[in-house]
């Protein structure tokens, strides 16, 4: 090879033109990288930072939708209205309800659905494509489906019900030949909790799978050969090693119930009267509806301090699991 | 204690076969070797020993008793895995008592089970530890003690010290040998690995394509292979395989003599090698020639190696031409087109 000799280095061709000189500057990791993160950021910054900054200052603010100027600063008025009234307390009790409700069903059901799809049988891929339906479908299609299933007269469910002997003038429940699902309070609640379990249930199993297939495989031939049974090992082996991500499902999930306003928006309107009315939808009635923006955006904040101080609890928990 | 016996046994992965017609035998409390390179159904073999793999056809019997249709849990095998599938959330405590708990051991009996073991393997102190702040040879020790809680019939492990650094390997060879030699729990030990299997098995079964090529005590494996597969697989560097035309004649590296140190009617055949390159190993040599007189011509000339057992150089060096020979009593003959083992030529009934 040939020596090195000093101060004098073979350089390439100094860059001409504007391409040139952008591309020389796209080579420095500096520029690169906030290129490559701008779009990000930028979304960040106009899409979640500034309306949540917005919503704080009209929670403030004595703002509404005929004066929608934030110029006049009112401190704590309007949390204090908002929680003075009865149907915020109904909307947050039914919030918590569901989400918890529905988080529970969903843990249960994810975990036996995973179970299953991690097990070779025929069949799989069209049972796969099936589960993940609820999730691929479109809000309004899936609302327009559950109506008409529980619909308070024209329910498939209530018909299947008759006739198998349950409803009905001669029925186990009878004699009425309908349940008027969303009709009743409990019922309504019920409702919402399932449809918003069957919408999320796609996107809870698809994180714990993830968990499961991560196991290896030793792990659980060796609780066979141990002489664990199905219940044994999936509760000493596959449940402890599923926390950390059974916890992040959790904690999705949980957050876009709680935030949820289709379903009950769609099945009750929060009725009847307040009876099913949850946080955000009652934001969205007394903000935009009643056009007090500045309580509506109290309510909306409310839970917000709550839900911050979950998810990190969540997620500290979580990856302290996984560390282990 | 117990004997495996596998009779027939074969298992296919749709059309591709596994293990191919294993007929095996174990003495009882023996420790055997199966010995064979990636790819060649040892892996398949223990698994269905094991219980998770069922068999395509043929039968394994534990005591002349078919354990085949058996779920692995009300099989008394314990299984050590490779990489030793410790409960990470467990600590090395309820690990041992797994077994037993899951086996429905009564509390006072398992307290008594955890004790010797954890006396026979020396890890008392790591009873309340996570697997994670263990290292390797702790991690082994505590899959033995949670294999031997149980009181197995058959203990089958799967490349145990394949995990383990390198410096502390044959440490935990000798280890598992003592432990061995302590309970006499029969064993099936699966590796690639030839100096486990030799090390430490009684008998080595050398597999190959689902087969068993060859099975037989170390010595009997490196002084005798039944086939040219056996005597390029065993021996680091394997056996010189040197084509004659109607047989191939195989020999050690260390059978590779000097002319001058042999005497003529002893000679099974005489070699002009051109050292091409010199190996020190510490406590050896290792010579690799090119073969240029001596054996029939061919495309390409024959290389051999040679094993000089000694720290001092040889009197010889790269580029040199040698003789060297192969006596008689170490040559080896195989047939060039069955690959089997053969007499050779001119030789009487070994």
């Amino acid at each position: 090879m040939s020596t090195v000799t000093g101060g004098h280095h073979p350089v390439s061709a100094a860059p001409t033109g504007l391409m040139g000189r952008i591309s020389e500057a796209l080579e420095r990791p500096g520029v690169l990288g906030c290129v490559m993160l701008a779009p990000a950021v930028l979304y960040v910054v106009f899409f979640v930072a500034v309306p949540f900054f917005m919503a704080i200052l009209l929670s403030l603010s004595d703002a509404t939708a005929g004066d929608p100027r934030i110029d006049n600063f009112v401190g704590l008025d309007n949390f204090i209205a908002v929680t003075g009234q009865e149907a915020f307390w109904t909307a947050l009790w039914n919030s918590l309800i569901i989400t918890a409700a529905t988080v529970t069903t969903i843990v249960v059901l994810a975990t036996i659905a995973v179970e299953i799809l991690a097990r070779e049988f025929r069949g799989k891929r069209l049972v796969q494509v099936l589960f993940m339906m609820p999730w691929a479908m479109p809000v309004s299609l899936a609302a327009i489906t559950w109506l008409w299933l529980l619909d308070s007269q024209f329910s498939p469910i209530d018909w299947v019900l008759v006739q198998i002997g349950i409803l009905g003038p001669d029925g186990l429940f009878g004699p009425s030949r309908h349940v008027y699902y969303l009709g009743r309070t409990g019922w309504g609640m019920a409702s919402a909790v399932f449809v918003d379990a069957w919408r999320t249930l796609p996107l809870a199993t698809i994180i714990v799978l993830a968990g499961r297939l991560s196991i290896p495989r030793e792990r659980l031939e060796q609780a066979q050969i141990d002489g664990a049974g199905f219940f044994r090992t999936l509760f000493r082996v596959v449940l402890p090693a599923l926390a950390p991500v059974l916890i992040v499902a959790i904690l999705f999930t949980a957050l876009l119930v709680i935030g949820e306003v289709s379903t009950i928006e769609l099945l009750t309107r929060g009725g009847p009267g307040h009876s099913t009315q949850i946080l955000p939808l009652w934001a969205y009635e007394k903000g935009i509806e009643s056009g007090d923006l500045g309580q509506g955006a109290a309510i909306a904040l409310f839970l917000f301090p709550v839900l911050l101080a979950a998810a990190i609890v969540a997620l500290r928990f979580a990856s302290r699991l996984h560390d282990d | 204690m117990a004997i495996l016996e596998t009779r027939a046994l074969e298992k296919h992965f749709g059309r591709i076969p596994a293990v191919n017609g294993i007929d095996l035998t174990s003495e009882d409390g023996e420790l055997l070797a199966i010995l064979g390179p990636s790819g060649s159904g040892k892996s398949t073999l223990m698994r269905m020993v094991a219980g998770l793999e069922e068999p395509s056809s043929g039968d394994i019997l534990v005591d002349n008793e078919s354990i085949v249709g058996v779920p692995p849990k009300r099989r008394n095998v314990a299984m050590v895995f490779q990489n030793f599938a410790l409960y990470p959330h467990m600590s090395v405590r309820e690990n041992i008592r797994f077994p037993l708990v899951a086996r429905k051991v009564p509390e006072a009996e398992q307290q008594q089970k955890i004790d010797w073991v954890t006396g026979i393997l020396e890890i008392e102190n790591l009873l309340e530890r996570r697997p994670t702040r263990l290292s390797g040879g702790q991690m082994q020790r505590v899959a033995l003690a949670r294999a031997l809680v149980r009181d197995p019939e058959l203990f089958v492990f799967d490349e145990p010290l394949s995990s383990l650094d390198a410096q502390i390997r044959s440490q935990a060879r000798g280890e598992l040998r003592e432990l061995h030699d302590r309970t006499r729990i029969t064993t099936l030990y699966v590796t690639h690995d030839q100096l486990e299997a030799l090390g430490l098995a009684d008998r080595v079964a050398v597999i190959h394509e689902g087969r068993i090529h060859q099975l037989g005590t170390p010595r009997e494996l490196y002084e005798n292979p039944g086939n040219l597969f056996v005597a390029g697989f065993i021996g680091d560097p394997p056996m010189n395989l040197i084509d004659l035309g109607d047989t191939i004649l195989g020999a050690r590296p260390e059978h590779l003599l000097e002319a001058d140190s042999v005497s003529q009617e002893e000679i099974a055949v005489d070699l002009d090698v051109e050292i091409e390159h010199l190996e020190f190993l510490g406590a050896e040599w290792l010579i690799y020639g090119a073969v240029r007189g001596g054996v029939p011509e061919g495309d390409r000339a024959p290389r051999v190696i040679g094993r000089l057992r000694q720290a001092e150089p040889p009197g010889f060096g790269t580029g040199e031409r040698r003789r060297f020979v192969i006596r008689q009593s170490n040559a080896r003959y195989f047939d060039p087109q069955s690959g089997e083992r053969t007499n050779g030529p001119g030789v009487a009934a070994a």
